[in-house]
């Protein structure tokens, strides 16, 4: 006779958890909206279309049950994710490919839920950034916090046909993020407090983008009061990547950019809770996540400083990736009862 | 109640207790049924030896099987009456395979057969050891191992703390709270018995903080004793012995270590009940206390006698509710399927529940691991169940063992946890038994092969001595044959020499 013991079980399903995870994005993306337009919906929107049509195409071919893996969410969390980290204002094929390859090649190539190496999210975006580094590196100006507001029917129009706008509107609308504009205004030999100047930086880090982060920072933190996430994996990866940062900034002022900078600016909070805490493809004892964590926040900032890409998560983030089968083999926790 | 200097163990889980079910009744009893079954093997150990036959009468108390060698325990009959027959039936074990049981006839007038009360106080350990060896008396609390054993102490390590599992873990399961209720006093005095016995410097007992009036209860019964009533918070699997010696005292028990190698000696309260019981009254271990619960009409504890059909307790609950008439044994965290209602009450039996799909619903589809730890969280032993799970269903069963896979307890926090309703533990048994029987045929592989290099080294040496023995014996003819050849060489030069002489003559 089978013993199906435990008769009884009290946990959310995958379902649950993915959409608990979508649920802590709304804040951060609403920010989006006030700060940069609707553009970044249509993106979202466009993803989710996609991924939900390639997945059920993929599963129709692999013979599995489509409306229970496409229910169960993580496709959705991926494509949010790439839509989220690509400029708002790509066209619009570039979000498609993106989620496409994505969902391909960093999760059913590797058999589908729970088996993917790298973080789905993360290689369409290492895909995009290699296929197409101009448009990957146009960034929109933030509207409703400058003067150069932009019309949400114009973004349409931007992401659905560039080629209806002048070159000129583009660049007037668009420029690089402000770690891409601080990289390269450093190679033109301008000290640090005279590039900050410009319009697009604010209080911490990017004007629009630092009030996005903390859109990004309440998700994180729902997601650590319902135990989605634990504090392993945000708390080692920012204190690691302020650390750093400290070091270099009390050294040359002028050169570095201050830590909260760069825990604001960029994908940092987005990395720290939502992106590195893919459970998939991250290690699972709390002390790999420790190291896991700090070993992304130091190459995070050497990409950023050092690395010829304006944004260093990515690269880091599938780097890491493959180290966690080593990582969690070499951080077992102690048994109960052994030495 | 607050916790004094308590060690918390890492992970554990808190279901749904649905425990106040069955504790608004005080413990009742049965009518004796109109038969009585009585595996011999209701412990761990030897089967007991029969020492009744068909037609035998017997009488309340009486041991009908007696213990075989050490790790045995007795069978007495639980009431009077008549040996019915000796033969195989379905019994309440995840088998669900048959076994050799006593069937008794009751004759309904319940005669005690001489009861000896022992007077505990003046006798020798050894003397009282061996006085419980025919008590019948084993671990109540599920394990079923011969207490008698327990007992015994070994002289190199003296046990320093005698612990009494009052914990109850398990939701459902109240019958060692209502026993805590009702007999604190019978329970106190057993630990205090056991505690001389083992000779035992303190005795703690540990008891969770959901059951207040057991607290109560043993509390009073204590007053006058040195023994200490300790609380522990709610989490489940704290019943589990080598957690409760942790939340107690702090100590690790090691996977290969018992816990007597460090001095600690643990009983159950139900046992050291049927300690005191045996020892002061004369009563052998002929009945328990079960909870009846889950669907049935009347949820309640019940005293049982052994091998009381179960159908018998399920209509004194009130009967079954629902159709489905599945009965689990044991708590919903680490019980079983029981095969059928007929099944007899046995020794291990301390908790049926009628399931049904309001209570346990039926398992969710399997999803894929998605790694997220939660079972890692909830183990009580630190274990990585996610690579465990990984390993097991992937039979890379070496890794497993690497793993640790025999630290696991199968306690089900696990598969409590898993967002994807994998049945974890039960990759966890298959994964044992696997290794188990791997290792096992590779011993019997091993056997075999030094058997038959014996053999072959064997059939070697009597080839040689053999071939030995020929070239021997080839020697000897050839020498034979080499003499014949010297002799007839030398009849044949004797016959030249005589025919030269003859013809010489004749010249």
């Amino acid at each position: 006779m089978d013993n199906r013991s435990p008769y009884i079980v009290d946990a959310p399903s995958v379902s649950v958890i993915m959409f608990k995870v979508l649920l802590a994005l709304i804040p951060g993306i609403a920010l989006y909206v006030y700060a940069f337009g609707l553009g970044v919906i249509i993106n979202i929107l466009l993803a989710s279309l996609t991924v939900i049509l390639t997945e059920s195409a993929i599963l129709a071919i692999r013979k599995l049950p489509i409306k229970v893996f496409i229910l169960d969410g993580s496709g959705l969390v991926a494509a949010w994710l790439l839509a989220l980290s690509i400029p708002s204002i790509a066209p619009w094929w570039i979000i498609v490919i993106g989620t496409l390859l994505c969902i391909t090649f960093g999760k059913h190539v590797y058999g589908g839920l729970g088996y993917n190496l790298f973080n789905p999210a993360m290689l369409g975006y290492a895909i995009l950034l290699i296929s197409f580094p101009l448009v990957m590196s146009q960034w929109q100006i933030p509207g409703s916090l400058t003067e150069n507001n932009i019309e949400w029917l114009d973004q349409i129009k931007i992401i659905m046909n560039s080629s209806l706008l002048s070159k000129e509107t583009i660049d007037a609308m668009s420029s690089a993020t402000p770690l891409d504009y601080i990289k390269t205004q450093l190679t033109l030999h301008q000290p640090l407090s005279v590039i900050q100047q410009n319009k697009i930086f604010s209080f911490l880090g990017g004007k629009g983008l630092e009030l996005i982060s903390l859109g990004y920072l309440a998700g994180g933190l729902y997601l650590l009061k319902e135990k989605i996430i634990s504090w392993h994996l945000p708390v080692s990866f920012l204190a690691s990547l302020f650390i750093i940062a400290s070091i270099f900034y009390s050294i040359a002022p002028d050169t570095y950019a201050s830590p909260l900078f760069h825990v604001m600016s960029g994908g940092s909070i987005l990395c720290a809770f939502f992106i590195i805490t893919d459970p998939v493809s991250g290690p699972t004892t709390p002390k790999g996540k420790i190291y896991f964590g700090i070993a992304i926040g130091l190459l995070v900032f050497i990409i950023r400083i050092f690395g010829g890409y304006p944004e260093g998560i990515a690269f880091a983030v599938l780097i890491m990736n493959i180290f966690v089968p080593l990582i969690d083999s070499l951080t077992q926790p102690r048994i109960f009862g052994h030495k | 109640m607050q916790f004094k200097n308590i060690f918390k163990f890492n992970g554990g889980v808190h279901p749904n207790e649905n425990k106040s079910l069955s504790t608004s009744l005080p413990i009742g009893s049965l009518p004796i049924p109109k038969k009585l079954v009585l595996p011999l093997r209701q412990h761990v150990g030897r089967v007991a030896k029969l020492k009744v036959k068909p037609g035998d009468q017997v009488l309340k108390g009486q041991i009908i099987a007696e213990a075989d060698g050490n790790i045995s325990a007795s069978i007495h009959a639980p009431t009077s009456g008549k040996i019915l027959k000796i033969s195989e039936e379905i019994l309440p074990h995840p088998s669900g395979l048959p076994d050799f049981c006593i069937t008794i006839e009751p004759d309904f007038k319940d005669t005690w057969v001489e009861k000896k009360p022992i007077s505990w106080k003046k006798l020798d350990r050894s003397k009282l050891i061996e006085a419980l060896s025919q008590s019948g008396i084993v671990g109540l609390g599920g394990a079923v191992f011969p207490t008698h054993m327990k007992l015994k102490i070994n002289q190199s390590q003296p046990i320093n703390t005698l612990v009494i599992n009052a914990a109850e873990c398990e939701p459902f399961i109240t019958c060692d709270d209502m026993l805590m209720r009702e007999r604190a006093d019978e329970i106190i005095q057993g630990a205090l018995i056991a505690q001389t016995i083992l000779d035992a410097k303190e005795c703690v007992v540990g008891i969770e903080n959901n059951k207040i009036e057991a607290y109560e209860a043993l509390k009073k019964a204590a007053q006058k004793t040195t023994i200490e009533i300790k609380v522990v918070p709610t989490v489940y699997p704290s019943g589990d012995a080598k957690r409760l010696i942790y939340l107690l005292m702090g100590i690790e028990v090691p996977k290969e270590k018992r816990s007597v190698d460090l001095g600690i000696q643990v009983f159950n309260v139900a046992t050291v009940a049927a300690i005191y019981r045996y020892l002061e009254l004369g009563e052998p271990s002929i009945s328990r206390v079960v909870t009846i619960t889950g669907a049935v009409k009347a949820p309640q504890n019940y005293e049982v006698l052994f091998g009381t059909p179960l159908s018998e307790l399920i209509v004194a609950a009130g009967g079954s509710s629902n159709k489905t008439k599945k009965f689990i044994m044991g708590g919903p965290m680490m019980g079983f399927d029981l095969p059928s209602i007929h099944v007899p009450v046995t020794k291990a039996m301390n908790c049926v529940i009628e399931s049904s799909p309001e209570l346990f619903p039926a398992p969710k589809p399997v999803m894929p691991c998605i790694r997220c730890a939660r079972c890692a969280d909830a183990c009580p032993v630190n274990l990585q169940p996610q690579e465990l799970y990984w390993f097991s269903k992937s039979s890379q069963l070496e890794k497993a063992r690497d793993y640790n896979l025999f630290d696991c307890i199968e306690c089900g926090c696990c598969t409590y946890v898993c967002p994807s309703k994998i049945p974890l533990v039960q990759f966890y048994r298959y994964a044992k038994s696997e290794i188990i029987a791997q290792d096992k045929s590779k011993e019997a592989a091993n056997t075999a092969r030094e058997r038959n290099e014996f053999r072959l080294a064997r059939i070697e040496r009597e080839k040689k001595e053999r071939a030995e023995r020929n070239a021997q014996k080839a020697l000897g003819a050839n020498e034979k044959q080499a003499d014949d050849e010297k002799k007839s060489t030398i009849a044949a030069a004797m016959e030249r020499v005589k025919q030269t002489q003859q013809e010489n003559i004749k010249n």
